[in-house]
């Protein structure tokens, strides 16, 4: 009962804010898009972090979650739950989508990572990176693909559904169910089973992985089970994130999931800190508002003229670039190191208590 | 194929059989035919100069690579295609070359690791203090990250991660290895004293005197092949190996 608290709690909490602040349309899209990046850094944390696999291609994986629960809402549009109100059932469907989403890209991740994960470093993240890229350009190419699987007896469904990605194009006219409440909800999940993974047993083997593979196997961890676990819950989120990110933005085509929006994720966690669920969602909110904020900079530089302002997302990557090696620099652990906000108030208590 | 023995072997219930080993990495043979034993409440030690495969005979007995031909009988059974975490719940333990110690986690989840994986709550909190009885350090530092522990200290940890695994047989690739001599001895002592409480133990080392001290029966390994066995002591006695391996 307990374990269900906070979860109550954060569902009353968000609930409110949703009320209170969920008509403000640039405030929604601005916290789903920095709700989004958070769920994707904490998630690419667990096996990156925690684990110590170095994979470099979540946006395949966001990719997959994004095109499945935005094709399943596009399908289901115009379904009503009629006992419900209108807004109550729209939530319920996209939670539909969103479960159907990170259930493929988990089913995704278990696919590659079981011949993958048996690599090690940099061998690792070439793989991975190819299998980005793969579910991508599969995407770009979905038309044909979806003939293909139309072809076979059995999987005809499947061939139609592949059919709506629209190929290069992508997929327009999802319906816009996002809302702050189911972003934040997913946030929440997530970083609460990341904080309670980083405490449990299992956790603590994923980190026996990360510092001395061998010995953990000598231990008798049955390391490549214990790897393809993380990367099939990583890919579950980052397939939700993606989910949420096709339910407010007008389009989603391959563009949003190329390699350089997982690098993007990379930094974040590289940037917070390997290993910090904290590290994680700081530098995930601060890299999100970061363009955000060179947006209106540049906004008031150009005079109000709006096309120095468009260029944000040229000079994007420059910056993070910057960053990274002032970070690497100065502090080579990220931010946080392997830090944790709340270890701090855990290791305050004890001492509280005795004084 | 036995190599010629020095002294006689006193006989014991067999525990550890190795038959006929081959371990090759790509074109290059680390093993080519070992075949070996210990017994229960034995140590054993497996001497040679770097390269002889010592430590690809330990990684072959614990699973941590494919032998290209040979068996490995541990209690009568079949080891050999188990993977590593397999072999550990067959009850070998293995402290890897180098001390393989999580640095980042404390000495405590270090220990808690080791006993991954039994179910015996009770008796694993028991181990617990006998392995901090042995090396009482290591109490002293049970918050403390592995990796602040001193080389020495790095080493007992690794031992009684190993021991933590509650073995019938347990595998030590050089606990000798970057130590100060007076660090090593009390090591060894204390490797003697696990010894008379029953623990069978399969000890690589470089340091032969100090092995061949401790060892009811050693092997000498050269190249991929054994040359030489004999108990401890003559060993020790032994012209050959006093020219080879002690310096002298």
């Amino acid at each position: 009962m307990k374990s269900f608290l906070p979860v109550v709690a954060a569902t009353v909490v968000l609930a409110v804010l949703q009320l209170l602040l969920g008509t403000s349309e640039y405030f929604v899209y601005l916290t789903s898009l920095v709700g989004v990046n958070v769920v994707l850094a904490v998630s690419l944390n667990i096996i990156n972090g925690m684990t110590g696999q170095f994979s470099i291609g979540h946006a395949g994986f966001m990719a997959v979650g994004a095109y499945v629960a935005g094709t399943t809402s596009l399908i289901l549009k115009d379904d009503q739950l009629s006992f419900l109100p209108p807004a109550v059932s729209d939530q319920l469907f996209l939670l539909l989508a969103l479960l159907l989403g990170g259930g493929t890209a988990g089913l995704f991740g278990f696919l590659v990572g079981l011949p993958s994960l048996r690599l090690r470093g940099d061998y690792l993240a070439i793989v991975t990176l190819g299998f980005g890229e793969i579910i991508r350009v599969v995407i770009q190419n979905s038309d044909g693909l979806s003939k293909s699987l139309g072809a076979v007896p059995g999987l005809s469904l499947v061939g139609s559904f592949v059919g709506k990605f629209g190929g290069a194009l992508g997929v327009s006219g999802v319906p816009q169910r996002s809302t702050f409440f189911m972003v934040w909800f997913w946030v929440f999940v997530l970083v609460l089973l990341a904080r309670r993974l980083a405490d449990s047993s299992h956790g603590r083997w994923l980190k026996a992985i990360r510092e001395d593979e061998v010995a953990a196997e000598a231990m008798g961890v049955d390391t490549t089970s214990y790897k393809v676990r993380a990367f099939v819950v990583s890919s579950f989120f980052a397939g939700i994130a993606g989910g949420l990110f096709a339910h407010f933005v007008p389009i989603i085509n391959p563009g949003s999931f190329t390699f350089v929006k997982s690098m993007e994720v990379v930094v974040m966690i590289v940037a917070g800190g390997l290993g910090s669920t904290t590290g994680a969602i700081v530098a995930a909110v601060f890299l999100t508002l970061l363009p955000e904020g060179l947006r209106s900079l540049f906004l008031q530089l150009g005079g109000g003229d709006a096309s120095l302002a468009q260029k944000v997302d040229q000079v994007r990557m420059p910056i993070y670039g910057v960053l990274l090696v002032l970070i690497m620099l100065t502090r080579s652990q990220g931010l946080f190191g392997t830090h944790e906000a709340w270890d701090l108030w855990k290791r305050r208590k004890p001492a509280e208590a005795k004084a | 194929m036995s190599p010629e023995a020095l002294g006689k072997r006193p006989p014991r219930e067999g525990l550890l059989e190795v038959d006929d080993l081959f371990v090759s990495y790509g074109p290059i043979a680390a093993l080519k035919g070992v075949t070996l034993s210990v017994g229960q409440g034995e140590v054993v030690a497996l001497i040679g100069a770097n390269g002889a495969g010592k430590t690809s005979t330990l990684r072959a007995v614990s699973g941590l690579v494919k032998p290209a031909k040979g068996a490995v009988r541990f209690k009568g059974q079949a080891l050999t295609g188990l993977k590593a975490n397999q072999v550990v719940a067959k009850g070998l333990a293995h402290a890897p070359e180098g001390r393989g110690i999580f640095p980042n986690l404390t000495v405590q989840e270090n220990l808690d690791l080791g006993a991954w994986l039994r179910k015996d709550g009770d008796a694993i909190a028991g181990d617990l203090e006998k392995c901090f009885s042995l090396f009482p350090r290591l109490k002293e530092r049970r918050a403390q990250l592995a990796g602040t522990l001193s080389g020495g200290e790095q080493q007992m940890l690794a031992i009684s991660r190993a021991l933590m695994s509650r073995p019938t047989l347990l595998l030590l690739d050089e606990p000798s290895l970057g130590l100060a001599p007076q660090v090593t001895q009390t090591i060894f002592r204390i490797l003697k004293d696990v010894n008379a409480q029953g623990m069978s133990i399969l000890l690589v080392e470089q340091n032969a005197h100090l092995a061949l001290g401790l060892a009811h029966w050693a092997y000498v390994l050269e190249t991929g092949t054994l040359v030489l066995q004999g108990t401890g002591q003559e060993l020790l006695a032994s012209e050959a190996i006093r020219k080879a391996y002690l310096g002298e």
